[in-house]
């Protein structure tokens, strides 16, 4: 049987894309760089993930070390925007990329933060070989650019422990998310490179948790997100036109 | 890190940031120039603040309140009054006075008259209580260098602490604010505030008073007891003047002032004169510093809402930063900060620009002016939405409130 290298199953990174970000591997800090859209997203994903998490595993946030005790893996950690803070709220963190670049990166950063995050170049197709398993694993903004996102989830999945949780955050494939996620944010307001995205890769939700589910997980709650162009701030809402996050766990 | 956040400044703002985030576990270090002892001494600050329900509130949700409530009087009615003499003698309040009564506001006081060394008593009470917070003092921030991961605080006793963020509490004529290259918007209004303590002779019912002379506003603050605190606005070269009057002739020009609604006047106890002056920061944020309080604005007391605006500052950050924290973010990154400076800088622009046209509305004896302005007392007073809107904004209730100042802890 033939087929293309964007649908081969046993090789879910895509070279292009891999290429793209590394060139900017050194700017991920930079909050006025051209990961300053990254930068303001984060507070609200970070918020999702740990409300989900607090909520998944009876923690307290209040506390100063939320995530005390659980394994946590992130894939696609590019520079380490949420390994660091999950690794602050306690977690044992892995950070993988199949960047190394994004690595080298990251692991400059977190040396200076004095952080211990293990971060490693590699893809889920090498994770999966190995015997750890993760308690949470974060999935955020990565399903959009792999090959293909059916056997990718289907990876994720067998590399959660038993009881785990995965959080997965991706853009809808609809007209609004490319005209915010990809006219937008990449041609008018420059926020990002153009062909950072590419809109035929978005997943529709019902796409992404029937990928979720088929994979042996159960959906959790499923969020939209929707920037406030006056406040220049993002927030939750249930609009899941562009940007939508989602929870989904192991049965037990 | 030695801290994760380091405040120069242990004043009324400063200290109130410390306790809140030292509340929620985060690490501080406050550096100060005046040894606690000294601060809350009775010679070292005068003066008295009117703090608004809503400030009232922060202190009772960090455990303050308790130790103050004793020696703070409850604001129960504001008069406003236009008091324009009438062939050069001053004859009390004119007919046209405007009255706000704390049962048009909802439940409880408007706020509270409570005098500056009470709370600084209560805070530095607090500090021995919470115990984690590092009080360095005497002591001057010398230097603060921030680079992409923390700042390096240089103390002038040559000692370095490095913190996440650096806060800027250190006054009118913050130094960090200088070091920091930022510029700031300022004039000085050529009125100085003379402050002080009255006693009268029948009780004042919780009643503050302000009355609008044409020198500048007098305004009278309910103390506990049958006590005023006096804010009395004159220009500088005759508040100077009055200053150095002796009790007697003090007491004269007082007393033609004060009008005689609440009996016999005698001021008591030392007078202390402030310059008034309008200062307001071009930035509230830069590398790794965010400027809080009177670092930050100074404003004409003529409303009352200087301290206010000051404590709704550091309740702000303190909610910006813990929030931060909780999430595992670095609290001193430009998008942290940014957010702090974007929520306070309407807030504070919009009262700074109001209390200075209030005050230019009202110090002065133009007729037109006159007219105008006891016409539109007139109309508040009739109209009861726009009443309780002045009143909300004296009780500090208006706007995006942090959540300590809705009566939260973080």
């Amino acid at each position: 049987m033939i087929s293309g290298p964007r649908t081969a199953p046993e090789n879910t990174v895509d070279p292009e894309e891999v290429a793209r970000f590394s060139a900017m591997a050194d700017e991920w800090w930079d909050h006025n760089g051209p990961f300053r859209p990254l930068h303001k997203f984060n507070p609200v994903r970070l918020s999702f993930i740990r409300d989900q998490i607090c909520a998944h595993f009876q923690r307290n946030a209040a506390t100063a070390r939320p995530f005390e005790g659980l394994r946590l893996l992130d894939i696609g950690c590019g520079g380490g925007l949420l390994s660091e803070p999950v690794c602050r709220l306690g977690a044992q963190v892995t950070g993988a990329d199949a960047s190394a670049e994004n690595i080298g990166c990251a692991k400059a950063h977190a040396a200076r933060q004095n952080l211990d995050i293990d971060y490693r170049n590699v893809t889920t197709d090498a994770l999966i070989t190995e015997p750890a398993r993760f308690e949470v694993i974060l999935n955020m903004e990565v399903v959009e650019h792999v090959a293909n996102p059916d056997a990718f989830i289907m990876q994720c999945a067998s590399l959660l422990a038993p009881g785990g949780l995965m959080i997965l955050a991706t853009l809808n494939r609809t007209a609004k998310a490319y005209a915010l996620a990809v006219f937008g944010a990449e041609y008018i307001l420059r926020w990002l490179p153009r062909g950072t995205h590419d809109w035929n890769r978005f997943l529709r939700p019902q796409e992404l948790t029937a990928m979720v589910e088929k994979a042996g997980l159960s959906l959790g709650d499923l969020t939209g997100v929707s920037y406030n162009p006056l406040l220049d701030r993002w927030r939750l809402s249930d609009d899941l036109a562009v940007n939508y996050m989602l929870s989904a766990i192991t049965a037990r | 890190m030695d801290a994760d956040l380091i405040i120069a400044g242990g004043g009324l703002a400063g200290l109130s940031l410390a306790h809140a985030v030292a509340g929620a576990g985060l690490r501080v270090a406050v550096i100060d120039p005046v040894p606690l002892a000294t601060a809350t001494g009775a010679e070292f600050d005068g003066r008295v603040s009117a703090l608004g329900r809503a400030s009232y509130r922060m202190f009772d949700a960090l455990g303050l309140a308790d130790d103050m409530a004793a020696e703070a009087q409850p604001i129960l009615d504001i008069l406003v009054s236009d008091g324009a003499p009438s062939q050069g003698k001053y004859h009390g309040p004119s007919p046209l006075t405007l009255h706000f009564g704390h049962k048009d506001a909802g439940a409880g006081p408007l706020g509270y008259i409570v005098e500056n060394r009470v709370i600084r008593v209560a805070q530095s009470r607090a500090l021995a209580r919470q115990g984690d917070i590092a009080f360095i003092a005497p002591d001057h921030v010398a230097a603060a260098v921030a680079d992409a991961d923390g700042v390096s605080v240089r103390l002038e006793s040559g000692r370095t602490l490095r913190a996440s963020l650096c806060v800027a509490a250190d006054g009118r004529n913050s130094a960090l604010r200088q070091k920091a290259g930022i510029r700031t918007v300022r004039w000085a209004y050529g009125q100085t505030g003379i402050v002080t303590t009255v006693h009268h002779a029948r009780p004042h019912e919780g009643i503050a008073h302000e009355y609008f002379l044409p020198a500048g506003p007098f305004a009278i603050l309910p103390m506990t007891g049958n006590r005023s605190s006096l804010v009395w606005t004159e220009p500088t070269a005759r508040a100077h003047a009055i200053m150095q009057l002796d009790q007697g002739a003090f007491d004269a020009e007082l007393a033609e002032r004060f009008g005689s609604h609440w009996g016999a006047v005698r001021s008591d106890g030392p007078r202390w004169s402030y310059p008034l002056a309008f200062h307001l920061a071009r930035d509230y944020i830069a590398a790794r510093l965010a400027l809080i309080g009177d670092a930050a604005h100074g404003i004409h007391p003529i409303a009352g809402q200087g301290l206010n605006l000051g404590l709704r500052d550091a309740a702000a950050l303190a909610e910006i930063i813990v929030d931060a924290h909780r999430l595992g973010l670095d609290i001193g990154a430009p998008a942290t900060l940014a957010g702090y400076a974007q929520w306070r800088r309407f807030d504070n622009m919009s009262l700074a620009v109001t209390t200075d046209l209030l005050n230019r509305l009202f110090s002065n004896d133009l007729p037109p002016l006159r007219f105008a302005r006891n016409l539109g007392m007139a109309l508040v007073d009739k109209i009861a939405p726009v009443r309780n809107l002045f009143l909300r904004h004296a009780a500090g209730e208006v706007g995006d409130l942090p959540r300590l100042l809705r009566g939260h802890i973080l």
